[in-house]
């Protein structure tokens, strides 16, 4: 229990064993080997301290502001509590999850079931999907820094959302997944898997968001696999309160000419951590990390991202824009890997910053580990403000200095957003990004 | 004297060295005629006593002894730097190396002993005859008095002081003491306080307001005993307007019986001065060569470090620059050079201090057989400044499969009134062009010459025409063992 005088936050802060007991009973119904690996991972949680100033994975990051303290696994809402509004685009399916739990769905089309397309809550998969959920399910390696909160959200996952794709299924619609945290103190532990056989097509939209203005804790996790000759595209839009702090971690694999498309929007929050990790594990493989955050008032954005080419004539290609206002702070580390055997390889990153008030910082660790010799490889960081030229130019026209200056931020948002196939995806998006900036920023 | 054959390498003869640091080499002082008055001689290791016994040889003023003995308590509560730094730092063994040698201590050999591949290092490369025997430890002195002492007059006149370490801080020390240690304070990083406990050797210079020194000052010039570069302190402070061009090491591979080299090296350029300090470092591949160099810009100044950095088993230097006054400007310009048992771990760090002051970091390195080349850098830019500009490039060429590079930049900007620019490629050398030249029949040796003197040309040209040519031989040099 918590001693009167703690000068330091505790490692481990509102999540306590009995917390941890409270939880598992609550899943007792799923496999044997899911609780066990859920005890494991506790049992990591609880031993694996907090960042430390000298860890290299989290440099620049604010580490006061990683405090556990104050949350609570939050109970069931409704979806009329939730007050989700629907997000206007055509949709093969939906899934509704708020507070770990599920809430509401679309379904997909009986043609989709009975070619094998499998659209359904994680632990429905656990249930009837058993063997092919387990070789798949956070099995891959957390290896940039955030090893504790990784196993946090294993131990304490409740219901997430699954998609198995089966050989040679395109879907023409993108699918929607809804992650909601509601209530004060929420903690919610968010999870999607997609799985793509060979040759399969798809787009999966997850939106992460809070129903109320409370002070949430969010720790996800979304896996893609994608197969021979897969394309896959998932898209990430985080719209979580100002006061939230939130982890999360994305895993890629990339096998023989599969094309994987990602793009991560992060708007919300009061501290956000994201970790994205591509493997290009076999020729022909392309995995495509794209990331567009908006950052205001005194927002922090850790973005840490690993591109891992281990196979001859692979390719990557990251592109990571930040809008920074206020006294807002982002952080963007990248690391291009390449084995000495992934001859051929391709990698290209940029992160550009643009700055839009004297408060802000950006700090940009751009790297890359090369032990192959022929490939090609590079990486750049930018960080500037809005382009006085260009600004005049609109000036000039009668266009006053506050809107030339949004046209011109949205003009730099829309290289990201314009490589999205889909035209009301990408306008939503906008809409999303707009609301943003007609909020008030604090003292303002 | 015949060609260096294709499967020769230049790191090859030192295998030897590798070994046993001191073999092959005369150990028996020789005639021992250093007057002093402490009989206790400093041996290997490092301890209090050691640092005393330098002092107290040197004849230091008290302070000197405090300050050194400051910075040999932090030496020891510094921990190693390998949570970023490579683990191969854990090889040094501090209790086997001598902290100070004087003249008569310096151990060497004859021509005879001298590896042939060295001889014809120093063909190749055209060193002069009686540079050759210095260069190979034949000599513990290069006689260089003649040269030395011309030059010497002629600055003199001009009232620049150009004098070494110790006679710096005992003979001048209203000059030298207000930013002796200030710029790399002995805290700085665990080598910089070993340096400040043991060193000896190296340049102080002080260049007057409006003094524009006509030739390039060198550290040859100041060749003695102690001079060995393995703890040098140099110190070279640029009154207003002043300007000077610093030169120190070469290419011809550096005989060395000590396997731990940190220097610290600090420069000063007050408003409108100028400093160019350019390093050629070619250590045989069995030292670790630690160094800590920074300088501070006032007002309208330029700092200019040119670096190049070829031998050594282990290199680990980031010159860097504050930038303290306004319009200050900052630059490095870095070659890399790793070949087999080879880590150049070598970067740069532009710290921006002042409004509209700008930087700019060219890195290019050559990684050959399985020479790893790493860059780090900082630049850091805090808020509230206007107008400040970076731009940064770095480099690589990997020759060989199993070559190895990294690159760590770290790049922190505040506000909205301030540009920074970083790019960095990883490449081999393009096959096209190599088949163009064999085409024109070139061999394929000659041709991955050309393309790799191509790929550092424009940094080459910097340096003064004498390095410059030396480098281009030496390039090919490397490239010949690499090829086939």
């Amino acid at each position: 229990m918590s001693s009167s005088v703690t000068t330091t936050s505790s490692a481990t802060g509102s999540f306590t064993p009995e917390l941890f007991a409270a939880h598992l009973a609550s899943v007792s119904h799923l496999p044997a080997w899911w609780l066990d690996r859920k005890r494991e991972a506790w049992a990591r949680f609880m031993a694996l301290p907090l960042p430390k100033r000298t860890d290299e994975s989290w440099r620049f990051a604010t580490l006061t502001g990683l405090k556990l303290e104050g949350y609570a696994l939050p109970p069931a809402v409704t979806v009329a509590e939730l007050g989700h509004a629907p997000i206007g685009i055509a949709k093969a399916g939906k899934l509704v999850l708020a507070n770990n739990r599920f809430v509401t769905q679309e379904a997909i089309s009986a043609e989709l079931v009975q070619r094998g397309v499998i659209f359904e809550t994680l632990q429905n998969a656990l249930l009837k999907h058993g063997d092919l959920v387990k070789s798949h399910l956070l099995a891959q390696p957390v290896k940039q820094g955030s090893e504790k909160f990784s196993a946090l959200h294993t131990a304490l996952l409740g219901d997430g959302a699954f998609v198995y794709l089966p050989k040679g299924v395109e879907l023409a619609e993108p699918l929607a997944v809804f992650h909601y945290a509601a209530g004060a103190g929420a903690a919610i532990f968010p999870h999607t898997l997609i799985i793509a056989e060979q040759g399969a097509k798809a787009t999966v939209v997850d939106f992460f968001r809070s129903a109320d203005e409370g002070a949430h804790f969010a720790c996800g996790r979304n896996d893609l696999y994608a197969s021979h000759g897969a394309q896959l595209t998932y898209v990430a839009a985080q719209t979580w309160s100002r006061e939230t702090l939130s982890f999360q971690s994305n895993a890629t694999v990339a096998r023989r000419d599969a094309r994987v498309q990602s793009l991560n929007l992060h708007l919300g929050g009061r501290q956000s951590r994201h970790e994205s990790h591509s493997q290009l594990q076999a020729p022909g493989a392309h995995s495509e990390m794209l990331a567009l955050t908006v950052a205001h008032g005194s927002q922090e954005f850790d973005q840490r991202t690993l591109q891992i080419h281990q196979a001859p004539h692979t390719s990557s290609n990251l592109l990571y824009k930040n809008a920074l206002l206020d006294s807002a702070k982002t952080i963007f580390s990248g690391l291009i890997v390449v084995d000495p055997d992934a001859q051929k390889t391709d990698a290209y990153q940029s992160n550009r910053n643009l700055m839009l008030s004297d408060d802000a910082e950006a700090n940009s660790l751009p790297g890359l580990e090369i032990q192959a010799n022929d490939v090609r490889c590079t990486h750049g960081a930018t960080s500037s403000r809005i382009d006085a030229e260009q600004e005049f130019y609109l000036q000039a026209r009668g266009v006053p200095k506050d809107d030339a200056d949004e046209l011109l931020t949205f003009g730099f948002f829309e290289e990201v957003l314009s490589k999205l196939d889909n035209a009301p995806l990408h306008d939503a998006l906008v809409d999303l990004i707009k609301l943003k900036f007609k909020k008030p920023a604090g003292a303002s | 004297m015949s060609d260096v054959t294709e499967t020769e390498s230049l790191t090859a003869p030192i295998a030897d060295i590798i070994d046993n640091p001191v073999s092959g080499i005369d150990q028996t002082a020789g005639n021992f005629s250093y007057k002093m008055d402490y009989e206790f001689d400093a041996g290997t290791g490092l301890s209090e006593k050691t640092v005393r016994y330098i002092s107290t040889v040197k004849k230091e003023a008290p302070w000197i002894l405090d300050f050194r003995l400051a910075a040999l308590k932090q030496f020891y509560a510094k921990p190693m730097p390998t949570h970023w730094a490579t683990k191969d730092l854990e090889n040094i063994n501090f209790d086997k190396i001598r902290y100070y040698l004087s003249s008569g201590q310096k151990p060497k050999r004859t021509w005879d002993e001298v590896p042939d591949d060295i001889k014809k290092t120093f063909e190749r490369l055209g060193i002069p005859e009686h540079e050759r025997k210095f260069l190979a430890g034949v000599e513990a002195q290069f006689d260089s008095e003649a040269a030395y002492s011309n030059i010497k007059d002629v600055v003199a006149k001009q009232g620049v002081i150009f004098v070494n370490s110790t006679e710096g801080l005992r003979e001048h020390p209203e000059i030298f003491r207000k930013y002796f240690g200030k710029v790399i304070p002995t805290g700085d990083n665990k080598f910089s306080a070993l340096n400040s406990a043991v060193f000896s050797g190296g340049s102080f210079i002080y260049v007057p307001k409006g003094v524009k020194v006509a030739m390039p000052l060198q550290a040859y010039f100041r060749i003695n005993a102690e001079n060995f570069g393995q703890f040098e302190r140099t110190l070279i402070i640029a009154d207003e307007g002043a300007e000077v061009v610093y030169m120190e090491g070469c290419t011809a591979p550096k005989f060395s019986t000590s396997t731990l080299h940190s220097a610290v090296v600090e420069l000063v350029a007050l408003k409108g001065a100028k400093i160019q300090y350019i390093t050629v470092q070619n250590w045989a591949n069995n030292v670790f060569n630690l160094v800590t160099k920074r300088g501070v810009a006032h007002e309208e100044a330029e700092i200019k470090w040119i670096d190049c950095n070829i031998g050594s088993r282990l290199t680990m230097k980031y010159p860097g620059v504050v930038l303290k006054g306004r319009k200050a400007r900052g630059e490095v310009i870095s070659i890399a050079l790793a070949n087999d048992g080879q880590h150049q771990d070598t970067g740069a760090k532009m710290i921006h201090a002042a409004d509209e002051t700008t930087s700019n970091i060219v890195a290019k390195s050559i990684s050959v057989g399985q020479g790893r080349s790493t860059y780090r850098g900082v630049v850091h830019i805090p808020k509230h400044l206007k107008g400040c500009k970076n731009n940064t490039e770095c480099d690589a060429l990997l020759i060989n499969p199993n070559s190895r590079t990294d690159t760590y930049p770290a790049i922190t900007v505040r506000g909205d009134r301030n540009s920074v620019q970083h790019e960095a490629s990883v490449s081999k050398v393009s096959e096209e062009q190599i088949f163009y030249m064999q085409q024109r029949g070139l061999t394929e040796g000659q041709a991955m010459s050309l393309s790799v003197n191509g790929f550092i040309n424009d940094l080459a040209r910097q340096f003064p025409m004498e390095y410059s040519v030396e480098l281009k031989r030496l390039i090919d040099l490397e490239m010949e063992g690499s090829v086939g």
